[in-house]
Order: C-alpha cells, then structure tokens, then sequence
C-alpha cells in the first residue's frame, strides 16, 4: 500500500540563522527511514511519466521502488546505468522543472521527491560501498575531452565504459569545472564532486590540469597527437556585464570572479592566500542560481544586507525554486522589478551604491518572458559597497578562435545537431558551450548524447 | 609537477627561475604570460614569460618579491616544483613589420621587456632600450640586454650609475636627437607606462604597453582584469595584455590594483608567522 501523504517527507536542513554564517551544505539529506518513506509515496505508474522529463533517463520508478524495498545497493546500481553523477544531481537538478513535474502525485499534493532519493541513495553508496567498477577492457582507441565540468565528465564516463582511452584537458588546476568553481560547498560540497571524479580516474578515465585548449594546445594538435575524436564540453565561462557607468569601480565583481575566489580558491577560509572583500552591503544582479549562490555567498562572508537586483518579477525568476526560498530563509532582501542604472563610485574609486529603476512588465518577448520597461522618474539609490553582476555568461572564444571550420553562431556558441555532431570531422560538442548557459543536467545529457554518437563514428571509420 | 632546473638572483628582490614546461616553451612568444599556483593552498598569479627556450622546454620567469606568493616562490630552489604552471596565455605582442623601435622597461618590468627586444633584434629590426631603475642596486639584466640592443641606456632615479634620471629624459632626448621609432614599446609600473605615453602621444608614435592587472584564471573567465581601453571594457588576459598604451585608462588600472592592499598585507603576515617564507 503506498504512502499516501500529500506531502514530501521533509528535508531536514540547517537552520537558516545558524547556516548563514557558515559554508556547511545547507539540506543534510535523508535518513534511511526517511528514505523508505518517501519512496513508498511513488505509485509505480504504468506510463511512468518522470521519466521523460529526465535528460539523462534515469530509471526512476525502477530505483524507487528498490530504495522502498530498502535495497540501496540496487537501487544506486539502477541510477548509475544511466547517471554517471547522481550525487550531484540530486542536489542541483531543477526538478520542480524535470522528473517531478511530471509525477502523477504532483496533481494532487506534492510529486514524489526524486530529487531528494537520488541524492540519498547517491550518498548511501558512498558511505557504504567501497567496491570500485571493474576497468573496462580497453579498445585501444584514445578520445580527447575539452572540460571536466558535468558535460566533460559525463562523456568521459560513457566512453570509458565503452572501452575508449580518455584523456579529459582542464585549464584550471582542479577538474570539475563548474561544479567546483560555481556551485558553492554550502550547496553541492566539493569531497563529493572529487568523489565522482576519482570514481572515473578508477575506470581509467586521464585528467589532465593546466592545458587550456586554444592556447596549451589546439584541437588540431589534439587529432596529431592521435585521438580519434575530440569532445568539445568547455562550458560558458565568458561573463557578461552590462555596460552601464561605474562597472570597472573597485567592488564590482562578475559573479565568476566573486564565486570562483570563494569556492575554488577557498577565500571564505580564514587565512586563505586568495583574497575576497568583505563587505557590508552587497547587490547582485541578476536573477538566476548563479545571482542566489553569489547572494548566499555573500552573506556567509558576514554581508549585513545583501540585495537582489532582478529586472523582472519573482515568477520569472530562473532560479530554482529552492534556492529562492533557501536564500530568503537566510535573510536576503528580494529587488524585484528593479533594474541598475548606474553604479556610484566614491572619491577613491569605490562602490558607494547602486542606482536602480523601478520596472514593469510588458508583452512577453522572444524568450516568451514578459519584458520588463523602466518607469520614468522612479531612480532611488542602494547603499551598497559591492555589486556582484550574475546577468549570464557566454562561451569562451578560445577554442573557436583557434579551430579552422568549427561552425559557431552570434552568440559565439559551437553549433552542433542533436547528437553533438559539430561542422568539423571527428568534433562533438555539447553542454554550455553548445546552449549557452544552461544547467547542469542538460550538459550531462549532452555529454552522453555526444560519447554514443562519438562511439557510433570511430566504429563507422574503423569498419 | 613544474620543475625549477635553474636558479638566479638578479638582485635583493628580484628572483628568476628557469622551469621544465615542454608545451607552453613550445608555445611561448614575447608578451604573452603564465599563471602558478606554487602548492595546493596557494593562490593563482599570473607572471610574463621572460624567456623561453622550445628545445629545453623550459620557460623563464622573473618576479620581485612583492607579496606572499611571490616571497613564497623566491624561496624555492633548483630541484624543487610549482604545483601548477598554465599557458601561454594572452595574444602575443605584434611586432612584424618593426624597423626601429625603442623598447622600454621599468624596474622588473625590464624583464617582460626582454624577450620582445630579444625577439626584434632576430628580426633584424634596430633596438634601442631604455631600462630605468631606482638606484644601481637594482639593476637587472643589463648583459642580457647589451646583447640584443643597438643601444642600450640604463638610469637610475638617483643617478647611482651614472646616468641619473627617468626613462621619459632619455627617451625625449632620443627622439629630439631625431630618432624616428615604428613603435615605442613600454613595460613597467603604470605610472611609468603612463608617462611614456603622454610623451609619445606628443609626437605621434605607437606606443604598446603590456598591463598587468589582478587575475585569477588567465583565461577570459572571471573579468578580473577588465580594462577600460578607447573606452570599452577589455579583458587584459585574453584581449591583452599588450594594448595601445594611447587609449588605456591608466589611472583606473592603478586604482584597480589597489583593490587587496589591505588584504595581501594580512595574508603575508600570516605566512610569516606560519614561518612559510623561508627567507623571509
């Protein structure tokens, strides 16, 4: 008889005034009766509809009804034929906008919490398993990654179980990519993400650090030096600004800049070597996860107020949703319709505050969002001495600058058709550095979309 | 790992260190600059390649002690490793097509300066160098520089050596001489590079300065480095370094690298007490 309840089992978390002041992951994650509670809310519907709102088609049904059985060992060995990183997904996917909007639960009540299952039995098996995968027997073909972020690293995956000899290149002295330089510890804690890492080294997957792609080396280098394919996963990396007056004032941060000083350079520690300014009053702008982990961040460094600055209104948010609730649990005051103007510079050249706009919206635009038109004569000022600007970012024109026919489109994104194909031979791409930004499981998807197709082309020439 | 296979002390602060990278000395090219990290808890600092040698596969840095990662990395020796060392990053410095240039260098930024004279001298262009120094103690890589110069002026702020004055005297009174540059190139603190280019401006000669603002990833992907350049924001590492010195705001870019003073000093005092500068 399945569980009936409404409501998802809770998540048990830290307290918002106690996790406000430090960089501990804020969920802490099921019990197992918890588990096996929640579990038992999901039907096993015939037409399984979660399913098909998972880009990476993991089993769904299948692993819950296991972990319901309380077989967490199956249960993780189902998500892992599909999900090379389920422990990362279940703490950052948007669900709300995947699998569980899709679940027949969510009707009438809330959907079941996959999310929050993959995540259990995710760390289930890392507390508890120890047996690594066996190497797969290797077909001596050698395959080049471009970027250990969740596109890299997912492609890298599959092809290493298919055989394949990989070598993941990263430019930053860490692999993980976004995952480590974005996502801050408090939400997605990085032992976790190096966990996932080392799980691929033990099947033979090679990273090597400090080779920037378009510069160390170029993708024609990389055929020369006898790879058979090359997998493009280098993420957006470019960031955006929004050229209004004040943007170079000392104070100003890209949110990559802010968020990579905090999370990879580990800033936020007491003592650290990489400095980060510690502020008092702090607008971000913009309203995605990047805006909520910078915001969070912030006030984590002890911030006493920290803003967001977001042009339209709540509901158009494209945050999750749980980290819009998480970042007002923790105190952060929400500028909705808002949009900077200008940022004010004191004598010396530092952020003194934030002119902003007042904004409504309009007919919805290309991006079927409603656009937001500033209204006239409402400019006030945000005492802030730090603006952190989290509009998006683009990708990186290293790589397309220094490969001769690889086709890219205005906005400097690689083209490539649905299976990662790109317009040179032997080149598949796919993540960020495909979409534009997007999230973390659509590159996952990608990358597994591009190992099968990259798999199907050595196979095709070798024939 | 990144091997030091050599050692120099060129004076009281300033430090070179030879290191084994096959693929950025393959690579390599003047103007162009690494990024280091010297062991796991350290921060990432970008540094200009000084030189490079593509059959050794080494490239050279030389550094002034200024800061905690700095005094850290004077404190290594021949044998010893750099956890991690990235590039070559940055465009190179354009210097096709250059018959006569006056390649200028500030203190360490001497240095930088070195390669791009060295690389003008192989291309048969005349080199006359200007290298100012705050006194003769701190004079570096005077023999070097002898070597790839038609003419070489060393000044000293104080006149220690002899020729007392800055790179900017010496420079008019070359081109008052009727010198006539292609090109003026000038590596140095921004103050200096500023000056040089209120100068040049005056009469009409193209100026390249390499700028040196504060980065982390070296790559194009934090915009740290953002300066202002004919007015638009450019990213120092991947649309730079070098620049028109003409349309740099100077006075920005020294404004912007005061941004950690007052926390450089706090994490280089802890690193004394942790007795990790060892000749500190």
């Amino acid at each position: 008889m399945p569980n009936m309840s409404l409501k998802k089992v809770p998540m048990p978390e830290q307290n918002p005034e106690i996790r406000r002041q430090n960089f501990e992951e804020v969920a802490l994650g099921y019990t197992e009766e918890m588990a096996v509670e929640e579990a038992q809310r999901c039907l096993n519907c015939k037409h399984r509809p979660c399913t098909s709102g998972c880009p990476v088609q993991v089993k769904i049904p299948e692993f819950i009804t296991l972990t319901a059985q309380g077989k967490f060992e199956e249960a993780y060995n189902k998500i892992k034929e599909t999900n090379s990183l389920p422990a990362v997904c279940g703490r950052v996917c948007p669900q709300e906008s995947q699998c569980e909007q899709k679940c027949v639960r969510g009707i009438k009540g809330e959907p079941v919490a996959i999310g929050r299952l993959e995540r259990f039995v995710a760390d289930w098996a890392m507390k508890n398993l120890k047996k690594e995968p066996e190497n797969s027997e290797s077909n001596g073909k050698k395959v080049a990654v471009i970027g250990s972020g969740p596109a890299g690293l997912s492609c890298a995956g599959d092809l290493v179980k298919s055989g394949y000899d990989v070598t993941i290149f990263e430019a930053f002295h860490t692999a993980g990519g976004v995952l480590v330089y974005g996502i801050p510890e408090f939400r997605l804690p990085k032992k976790l993400v190096q966990k996932e890492i080392d799980g691929l080294l033990a099947q033979g997957v090679k990273i090597r650090t400090n080779m920037v792609i378009g510069k160390t080396l170029t993708v024609d280098e990389l055929f020369d030096e006898g790879f058979s394919a090359v997998f493009i996963g280098s993420g957006a990396g470019l960031p955006a600004f929004m050229n209004i007056p004040g943007e170079n004032l000392n104070g100003v941060y890209s949110a990559n800049e802010y968020l990579t000083r905090i999370n990879l350079m580990k800033a936020y520690k007491e003592n650290a070597v990489t400095p980060i300014m510690r502020s008092k009053n702090v607008a971000v702008v913009g309203g995605g996860n990047v805006a909520m982990d910078a915001a969070r961040s912030a006030i984590r460094l002890g911030a006493e107020k920290v803003y967001i600055v977001y042009r339209r209104s709540e509901k158009e948010m494209p945050a999750r949703l749980e980290e819009i609730h998480h970042a007002k649990e923790e105190g952060i005051i929400f500028k909705l319709l808002t949009n900077p103007t200008r940022i004010l510079g004191d004598d010396n050249g530092w952020v003194k505050g934030l002119e902003c706009v007042q904004m409504e919206l309009d007919e919805p635009d290309s991006s079927g969002r409603r656009s937001p038109v500033p209204k006239p004569g409402t400019e006030h000022i945000l005492d802030v001495d730090t603006v952190i600007i989290a509009i998006g970012t683009s990708p990186n024109p290293l790589i397309r600058s220094t490969t001769k026919g690889l086709e890219t489109d205005s906005r400097g994104c690689i083209v490539a058709d649905e299976n990662g194909k790109t317009s040179r031979e032997g080149v598949f791409a796919g993540g960020d550095a495909v979409t534009g930004a997007a999230t973390v499981i659509l590159a996952m998807g990608a990358g597994k979309t591009a190992a099968k197709a990259i798999h199907e082309y050595i196979q095709s020439k070798n024939s | 790992m990144y091997k030091i296979i050599r050692k120099e002390v060129l004076n009281s602060q300033v430090k070179l260190l030879e290191i084994e990278a096959p693929y950025i000395a393959k690579k390599a090219e003047p103007g162009q600059f690494i990024m280091l990290r010297v062991n796991e808890e350290g921060e990432r600092i970008p540094l200009t390649i000084a030189d490079y040698d593509r059959e050794k596969g080494t490239v050279t840095i030389i550094f002034q002690e200024v800061g905690a990662t700095t005094k850290i990395l004077g404190s290594l020796n021949a044998g010893d490793s750099l956890l991690d060392f990235v590039g070559p990053l940055g465009k190179p410095t354009q210097l096709e097509g250059i018959k006569k240039a006056a390649v200028i260098g500030g203190g360490l930024g001497t240095a930088i300066a070195y390669p791009q004279a060295k690389k003008l001298s192989g291309i048969g262009s005349e080199v006359h160098v200007i290298a100012g120094f705050r006194n003769k103690d701190l004079i570096i890589l005077e023999d070097r520089m002898s070597k790839v110069a038609n003419k070489l002026v060393v000044t000293t702020d104080d006149g220690s050596n002899g020729t007392k004055g800055f790179v900017t005297d010496v420079l008019k009174k070359l081109l008052d001489e009727g010198n006539a540059y292609d090109a003026v190139i000038a590596i140095g603190p921004p103050v200096m590079m500023k000056a040089v280019c209120n100068l040049t401006k005056q009469y009409g000669i193209k100026t390249i300065v390499s700028l040196n603002p504060i980065m982390i990833d070296g790559t194009g992907m934090c915009g740290g480095c953002r300066v202002t350049v004919d007015g638009k924001i450019r990213f120092a590492c991947v649309d730079g370094p070098d620049f028109d010195g003409h349309k740099v705001d100077f006075d920005e870019l020294i404004r912007r690298l005061s941004m950690y003073k007052g926390y450089e000093r706090k994490a280089e005092e802890h690193l004394c007490r942790l007795g990790g500068i060892a000749n500190a």
